[in-house]
């Protein structure tokens, strides 16, 4: 079972944090913008230098090469970016069920990227990095471009994807709402540490 | 047929022209002409020096002395190189990977050419070793410059997309490739279209001064011919020395990209 451990981790101007996410929990996280959550998820994609340890399973993150910590670890950034013509190319192993869930037919791989909408973008993305079959995600404000219908279908599909595979997931969202209904505890930034949320 | 000296007063003909292409260029507003005087000046400066140099060196053969013109000669190209970038690696790799290069290149193709084609004796003669380096680094030096340019140049503007393949998994090689390919393109298509026009639509330029100063042109083709090919032999040697370096120091041992190894853009500065 898969268990995400961070000790004494810091990244950015964030305070050392100790937390431990178990197999397939799902914890937010929220504050203001600017508060450094999206520099904490890319620190833990190690995208970025940071200091402290972090561990998957009991595996520490310098142990394993950072490609493959990295399709382990998948972080859905706010923009995805696309550098093939059409969306096939991006996402050679495909799950079709994943993208018929996400209101997607199987000839959308035959479309060309700078056609899309910000929003199909933003669920072909989380298509593409469920692709790699992650063990841990990091979700940074995955249904901000999308309207209702669409949010509801990826979280749906991010459920589902957790159900099955024993996946944990940090999920950064603005809306308490949402982190309420999708988590089940939360952080939430204060100056610059890590608290746990107060849920009512 | 004998060398026909150029007095002072012939060369000052050429140089009024200069004066008058400025002078339209003030009228004009163009905004060039303190460049075009500045860079004239030193370009009359810096070869009457240069031929003051060979002078003396070719008079005395000494290999220490040759070794210093060469090192300094490779320096200079090393600073251009980087004066050239839009944005630069800060510190000593600004100035290191255009140097390391263009010494990795036009160096040993130099030696290369000395030892095994034209073959003589002692390899270091300046006068075939000074104009054959020279030639090998001021060539390179372009391709060098505009690779590196282009590498750094995308790599800023598709930082996004880097990123995004690393975060699929991607390893650093992999995610930078097609940039890199560019970058490679870029440097060589200069030297490409030179041998690929030579002789029809320009004269290049050292067959021109071989013949001017009374070479058989057939003679003057063929040296024309080896310094072609040794340039563009050196160009796509150092140009992909310095796109790998390059491209493995944007990187750090974790394949994270850092472009804060980059400084500002300074173009137009």
């Amino acid at each position: 079972m898969t268990t995400l451990t961070l000790i004494q981790f810091q990244s950015h101007q964030l305070e050392p944090i100790d937390m431990e996410l178990g197999s397939g929990e799902c914890i937010t996280l929220s504050g203001p913008s600017g508060s450094g959550k999206t520099l904490l998820l890319r620190a833990l994609a190690d995208l970025d230098p940071h200091q402290g340890e972090v561990r998957l399973d009991d595996q520490p993150q310098n142990r394993i090469p950072a490609p493959e910590w990295r399709r382990q670890v998948g972080l859905l950034p706010t923009e995805s970016h696309w550098w093939h013509e059409s969306i096939g190319p991006h996402i050679p192993a495909i799950d079709g069920t994943i993208l018929h869930n996400l209101g997607f037919e199987d000839k959308c791989l035959e479309w060309q990227v700078s056609r899309l909408s910000s929003g199909e973008r933003q669920r072909l993305a989380l298509a593409r990095l469920l692709s790699n079959q992650p063990k841990v995600l990091l979700l940074d404000e995955p249904t901000a471009n999308l309207d209702a219908e669409n949010a509801q279908r990826v979280e749906q599909v991010i459920q589902q994807y957790r159900q099955d595979s024993g996946c944990s997931v940090i999920w950064v969202s603005h809306t308490l709402e949402q982190r309420q209904r999708v988590g089940e505890r939360g952080y939430i930034i204060k100056g610059n540490r890590l608290e746990p949320e107060a849920w009512t | 047929m004998d060398l026909i000296t150029l007095s002072p007063l012939d060369l000052s003909i050429a140089a009024v022209l200069v004066l008058a292409l400025a002078i339209i260029s003030w009228r004009l507003q163009l905004g060039v002409e303190k460049r075009l005087l500045l860079a004239a000046l030193r370009s009359v400066i810096q070869l009457g020096l240069l031929g003051l140099v060979l002078k003396t060196l070719f008079a005395q053969s000494n290999p220490w002395l040759i070794g210093l013109l060469c090192l300094f000669m490779l320096v200079v190209a090393g600073y251009e190189v980087m004066a050239r970038q839009q944005r630069r690696f800060t510190g000593p790799w600004g100035m290191g990977i255009g140097t390391l290069s263009m010494f990795i290149s036009s160096f040993s193709i130099t030696l290369l050419a000395l030892q095994l084609v034209v073959r003589v004796e002692p390899w270091y003669t300046p006068q075939y070793l000074i104009p054959l380096l020279g030639m090998l680094l001021g060539n390179t030096m372009s391709g060098i410059a505009i690779a590196m340019d282009n590498l750094t140049h995308n790599t800023w503007l598709q930082r996004g997309s880097i990123e995004g393949r690393l975060i699929l998994g991607e390893s650093w090689s992999s995610a930078i490739a097609d940039i890199r390919r560019d970058a490679l393109r870029a440097g060589l298509i200069p030297i490409i279209n030179a041998m690929a026009t030579a002789g029809i639509v320009s004269l290049p330029g050292m067959m021109t001064g071989q013949i001017l100063a009374g070479s058989p042109p057939l003679e003057a083709a063929k040296y024309q011919i080896m310094i072609l090919l040794l340039i563009a032999a050196g160009t796509g040697l150092g140009a992909i020395s310095a796109v790998w370096i390059s491209s493995r120091h944007l990187f750090d041992e974790r394949q994270r990209l850092r472009l804060e190894r980059l400084t500002q853009s300074n173009r137009f500065s």
